[in-house]
């Protein structure tokens, strides 16, 4: 299946657009990683491909039917959402936190069957979360809180997940711990979508980069083609260099001096 | 495990009302508290105390604490906000501002009642309309309810200060303190029905409430109509609010103070807290009515009597949910 944005607008303050004509397409059994400096128009277009906005222009595409078309319960089941920061009022456990990516499936004035019971231990097991199964969500850890999150997204049975920035403020180890997780569910035909800002995660983990610059894409495709030091030097203002070459592990570094 | 003890709380109100019914100036015994509400034999005296003062007024208290203890919980998840109650959102000024309207214009048992619940809706339907307009985000459901309350209670002030200051005030100021004093058979029709409608609802959707505590996007991509059901559900628990308010004048803390008792017992998901909540809610206000009524000669105001109870009470709470969660986040 694929998840197709194309000539997508959006602006919050009319004349000031944050997306300027994107064209972007999300194939099942894909990592798409999308970079760009802050304020570049990752996120809205994420949210945009989610169909949480509504573009202003353009239109996204689920094969070949429109997600507008879709009921926020059918969206639901297509398309899974993991944002960045969960903070719930109450301290519910991780099980209970998973439990609501059943939502779609579950109908008003009813509860969760044992179906959707069991799709939300099946996706704590997928992600080797069983023993924080009954914890409380704010006695886990940050690495911890987002892989019961990629769970709830798992749950909800969708066969596309787009990830806000699941890298961000986690140690290196967590961060792989979590991309490791995302490598996995990829690989069992997932499609997904990440925003992050680090070029090197997208250098381990991406079958495809775009980079974004002022709500445009400047370049996508194969990563070792789009991070390297020219696009990432037009996109965020500073030189870069690469380390690495060949068949082995390759990263960039910010140029200094 | 924890799921059936919450179901077992639900139940909690019947003893307690079973106990309630024996007590008073004039002591039953359980024998004839039985006999009497099974049609058995004791005198007629009794059967009358029981059935139409004593039986009426325990129901009306276990309807008002399970409609303010579920509402409550329900406002605290749809606002995402521990510390929120009924008063929020203007249901308790705008009712108050209808009773007292009531009391000055025809002071009536019924039209008071009426003009109470009226004005409740009225309270939450001018929020709610303010809220609306612009984006019915939690935050600005919050401070519509802020001014709306702010203002209602200053137009209460109005006819505080117009109100015969021998015979009207004083009533609307008892009004005002909250109390069951005067609930008869009649008066639980429309407290019955309103309750009736709204707890079936909760607690059927009581699950999916769990889904309005998330951000909104984060509701949004899991294929929740936000605006739509946090409206819904706000309309909801207004309804049990006023029905409440509207029989009991302002009975303050329950809707505060009860679903975070309830979650200490059997935690945050709403498939149990509701059920809980709604038993504990219930057997509260029974059990403090009864003490309202039994304790001095003259009655206690119930709203004072929750009051001097739920300020202690929520200090524990407070300093309990800190140690949870380490310090104040």
């Amino acid at each position: 299946m694929r998840l197709i944005a194309q000539d997508l607008v959006y602006a919050y303050v009319a004349g000031h657009p944050v997306l300027r004509g994107i064209s972007l397409e999300i194939r099942s059994g894909e990592t798409a990683f999308l970079l760009g400096p802050n304020g570049s128009g990752k996120t809205t277009f994420l949210d945009c491909l989610g169909g949480l906005r509504p573009p202003g222009g353009g239109e996204v595409r689920l094969d070949d039917r429109p997600l507008a078309s879709f009921s926020p319960r059918e969206r639901a089941r297509a398309v899974g959402y993991v944002p960045q920061f969960h903070e719930p009022p109450f301290n519910f456990t991780a099980w209970e936190v998973v439990l609501m990516g059943r939502a779609p499936y579950v109908r008003w004035l009813s509860q969760p069957s044992a179906k959707d019971r069991q799709a939300a231990d099946e996706a704590l097991t997928e992600l080797r979360l069983e023993e924080f199964r009954n914890r409380p969500y704010y006695t886990l850890s940050g690495g911890e809180r987002r892989l019961v999150l990629v769970a709830r997204g798992l749950a909800q049975g969708a066969a596309f997940l787009l990830l806000d920035e699941p890298d961000a403020h986690l140690d290196p180890a967590n961060q792989h711990r979590v991309l490791l997780a995302v490598e996995d569910v990829v690989a069992q035909g997932l499609g997904v979508a990440i925003t992050s800002h680090s070029p090197n995660n997208a250098l381990l983990y991406a079958d495809r980069v775009a980079l974004f610059s002022q709500g445009e894409i400047l370049v996508q495709g194969d990563p070792h083609d789009v991070v390297s030091p020219k696009p990432l030097e037009r996109a965020y203002g500073i030189p870069f260099v690469v380390v690495g070459a060949g068949d082995g592990p390759r990263a960039v570094l910010p140029a200094l001096g | 495990m924890r799921s059936r003890l919450a179901w077992a709380l639900l139940l909690l109100p019947l003893p307690v009302a079973f106990f309630a019914l024996m007590v008073g100036r004039y002591p039953i015994s359980p024998g004839e508290v039985f006999a009497a509400l099974t049609g058995g034999e004791v005198a007629e005296v009794v059967r009358g105390l029981i059935l139409r003062i004593r039986l009426p007024r325990i129901g009306a208290a276990a309807l008002v604490g399970a409609n303010l203890a579920v509402a409550g919980a329900v406002y605290q998840g749809v606002f995402r906000n521990p510390l929120v109650e009924g008063r929020l959102l203007g249901v308790s000024s705008g009712a108050g501002l209808g009773a007292a309207l009531a009391l000055l214009l025809f002071p009536q048992p019924a039209t008071i009642q009426a003009f109470a619940f009226v004005g409740g809706l009225v309270g939450v339907g001018l929020t709610a309309l303010l809220g609306w307009a612009f984006g019915a985000g939690v935050l600005v459901l919050v401070i519509a309810g802020v001014l709306v309350d702010s203002f209602l209670s200053a137009v209460l002030g109005i006819v505080k200060y117009t109100a015969d200051p021998l015979g009207t005030l004083p009533a609307i100021t008892y009004w005002l303190l909250g109390g069951l004093g005067s609930v008869r058979v009649h008066d639980l029709l429309p407290l019955g029905i309103a309750s009736g409608v709204g707890l079936t609802f909760f607690l059927l959707a009581r699950w999916r409430l769990n889904l309005l505590t998330l951000a909104d996007q984060e509701g949004e991509a899991l294929g929740v109509r936000v605006r739509q059901t946090r409206f819904l559900v706000v309309g909801m628990g207004t309804l049990l609010v006023a029905s409440a308010v509207s029989v009991s004048g302002m009975v303050g803390w329950v809707g505060l103070l009860v679903p975070h008792a309830a979650r200490a017992v059997v935690g945050p998901d709403y498939a149990r807290l509701l059920p809980a909540a709604a038993g504990l809610g219930a057997a509260l206000v029974v059990l403090l009515d009864t003490v309202a009524r039994t304790l001095l000669t003259a009655e206690i105001p119930l709203g004072v009597l929750t009051g001097l109870l739920g300020a202690p009470l929520f200090l524990l709470l407070f300093l309990r949910f800190l140690r949870e969660r380490g310090g104040w986040r």
